[in-house]
């Protein structure tokens, strides 16, 4: 089958999937098979999360940048959009209404908002990434936390999106829509989950990608072999911001109230274990931590009595855990997918391997002193 | 006048206090190269420790013989607690890649947090108030600015723990093999000096300072509780990169400028139009200044990458 026709195909289905599934999670729900609105607000919820780990770990598992401030892009995102939406998108809604009818507006208003807040967010990654990202290692963590808490500040400075009581609507000296529409449902979730892992598969496969996969592997080597470190840096930071800010962008118009206190300094750092849980640099296993450590805690709503209040306990016990027996994160750098079920591809008769699979050749050849060598050092 | 001289008064108690804790973390990077997220957490377990001593042995009344007991033994469970974490959780991971580290000590300090949450409630507790200093009226100077005796007593201990520390370090046979695993822990390990144990109490020693920063600010903010660690704990640090992490002047250093610039917005933020409620911004925003222009801090030395 052509490779057009199998991504057409990926397409068609995805989106039946998921009009489905949001059809599911109504009241009425599909044919009958409906789930409770507490379910489908963790579904979308957890949809978010992807969103984030994945982008979070194009900058922390491929470039191998520790940046604990992904909460305060998913913060601008939100709230740059959210703006958009209650004070400067009604005349824009009402005339496109009357072009195409209230669905259609709708979805046209709802993109353009999440455009706008990935672009803000965007930008707001940039101004971080470009001073920031000249720094290594655990100074560059400690510059975006410091980044995000000062993002935090002031927005719960700015009295037009409602300062420290929350944003649920126009304050009121200015006019704007009282309350936020709730547009995003779980296809719109879902279809930006499909996009940001098809985005970051296809930069992390591409040239771009062996460049930032260098500059985590070393970064003085990469630089040695002509790779402009800041710039695919600043490149990988950006993208992941505007990312996080669609997540924003979903969260605000899915939950309806926005509070500074969602975009903490633990709302990051539930991000990077999300990542570190399923293993840094393998998306795949980003999707995974995602669901897990969404879905965990409210599993760990239904322990008996005292045990719940231990939860949190629990979850953080989990993560030491982990460190301690798998560092590398549970899936590591591996993907997995069908591609694992399919019948492994029979080697002609007389073609030897040129060596180990996944081993570099100058390691091949090497003896034992030569290994031994090396644990010395 | 008046309001300067109270400015620099209230930001050099709470310098002081952020200085107690920057040196546990300016100590443990200097050796470890390694931010320990929990020292915050170890700050919060000191206070909360010498509220239970205080409750225990029921002292609660003015007077300055129980404030010590509850310092020295606050000081010695945060030891313990430190020298636990460092074991159990740091020296597992050590040969792994620092952001394992990292993500580790962000672990145990959620692990802290939610055990004491979980144990005992967020709300918060009082601490007893051992100087008297809510009923005795406080010292004048210069006509209007006033300082509390607490303020005395937290400003001369924490200087006379540093003093302590500095001649720990400067003038021991601990302080020269402390100095000699981090300028370089391989090498220290070749001359003969037992790594583990000195690493261990580095812990114990920056904990323990911690617990005393944790004990001092309850006799001057008596409301403690479980998750005062994370902003406290964040600013200290940050104080410690202001000074040039992993250099013990600088850590002092850089906690009494970040105690001063806070209550400096504090106090005159708002006839320039900065509300107070940026003085939790204000240490970032030095910090990330800071690592800008002077990206080893103000009296730490410029280290050339080695390839």
């Amino acid at each position: 089958m052509p490779t057009f026709i199998k991504r057409i195909l990926g397409l068609v289905i995805a989106v039946v999937a998921l009009v489905g599934a949001n059809a599911m999670m109504s009241t009425e729900g599909l044919f009958g098979f409906g789930i409770p609105y507490y379910y489908a607000e963790i579904l979308a919820l957890t949809g978010i999360a992807v969103i984030l780990a994945v982008s979070l770990n194009l900058i922390t598992g491929f470039t191998g940048q520790f940046s604990i401030g992904h909460a305060g892009f998913m913060a601008v995102g939100a709230y740059a959009s959210v703006f958009m939406t209650v004070y400067f998108s009604q005349g824009a809604e009402r005339w496109l209404t009357s072009l195409v009818g209230t669905t259609v507006a709708q979805s046209l208003v709802f993109l353009g908002v999440i455009i706008f807040g990935a672009l803000v967010a965007a930008l707001a990654g940039l101004v971080v990434g470009i001073p920031s990202l000249r720094l290594r290692g655990d100074y560059l963590a400690i510059v975006t936390l410091g980044f995000a808490e000062i993002i935090r500040i002031i927005i719960l400075n700015i009295d037009r999106v409602g300062g420290a009581t929350g944003f649920r609507g126009a304050v009121a000296p200015w006019e704007g829509r009282p309350i936020i529409p709730q547009y995003a449902n779980f296809t719109w979730i879902g279809a930006f989950a499909i996009i940001t892992i098809v985005v970051v598969y296809n930069i992390v496969n591409s040239d771009v990608g062996r460049a930032l996969i260098s500059i985590r592997e070393d970064e003085l080597a990469a630089e040695a072999m002509g790779v402009n470190t800041t710039r695919y840096k600043v490149i990988s930071f950006v993208i992941s911001s505007a990312f996080a800010g669609v997540a924003g962008a979903l969260f605000g118009h899915f939950r309806q109230f926005l509070h500074t206190n969602d975009f903490q300094f633990i709302r990051s750092i539930e991000i990077i274990i999300m990542i570190v849980l399923g293993g840094m640099g393998s998306i795949t296993g980003a999707v995974l931590g995602a669901i897990v450590i969404t879905i965990l805690p409210e599993l760990l709503r239904k322990l008996p009595g005292d045990l719940y209040s231990y939860r949190l306990v629990i979850y953080s016990a989990l993560l030491i855990l982990i460190m301690l027996t798998r560092p590398q994160g549970v899936m590591g750098a591996k993907e997995f997918g069908l591609s694992g079920l399919k019948r492994p591809q029979r080697r002609p008769e007389g073609d030897k391997p040129a060596g180990e699979k996944g081993v570099p050749i100058a390691q091949q050849s090497s003896s034992k002193e030569v290994e031994q060598g090396k644990e010395h050092a | 006048m008046d309001t300067f001289v109270q400015q620099l008064i209230n930001g050099l108690n709470i310098g002081a206090i952020y200085a107690l804790i920057a040196l546990g973390y300016t100590m443990v990077y200097g050796i470890l190269r390694l931010i320990n997220f929990a020292h915050g957490d170890v700050y919060m377990v000191g206070a909360f420790a010498g509220f239970y001593i205080a409750l225990s042995f029921g002292l609660a009344g003015p007077s300055f013989l129980s404030l010590t007991l509850v310092l020295v033994g606050a000081m010695l469970i945060a030891a313990a607690v430190g020298m636990v974490i460092e074991r159990f959780a740091y020296r597992p991971v050590r040969k792994y890649s620092r952001m394992t580290t990292l993500i580790m000590a962000i672990g145990v300090s959620l692990l802290i947090e939610n055990l004491f949450v979980a144990r005992i409630g967020a709300a918060p507790r009082a601490f007893p108030d051992f100087l008297g200093s809510q009923s005795q009226p406080p010292y004048h100077l210069f006509g209007n600015a006033a300082i509390s005796k607490a303020q005395i007593v937290i400003f001369l201990l924490s200087i006379a723990l540093m003093l302590l520390l500095q001649w720990i370090v400067f003038k021991t046979k601990v302080g020269i093999a402390m100095r000699a695993v981090s300028f370089n822990l391989n090498s220290a390990k070749l001359m003969g000096i037992n790594t583990d144990a000195i690493i261990s109490l580095t812990f114990a020693i920056g904990s323990s300072l911690a617990a005393a920063g944790g004990v001092l600010t309850a006799q001057y903010n008596p409301n403690i509780d479980p998750l005062m660690g994370i902003l406290t704990g964040l600013k200290a640090f940050v104080a410690a990169v202001l000074g040039g992490i992993g250099n013990i002047p600088g850590a002092v250093l850089g906690g009494l400028l970040i105690g001063i610039a806070e209550t400096f917005v504090v106090g005159y933020g708002q006839h320039i139009g900065i509300a107070s409620t940026y003085r939790d911004a204000v240490a970032f925003a030095i910090l990330i200044l800071v690592l800008l222009l002077r990206p080893s801090g103000l009296l730490g030395a410029t280290v050339q990458e080695k390839v």
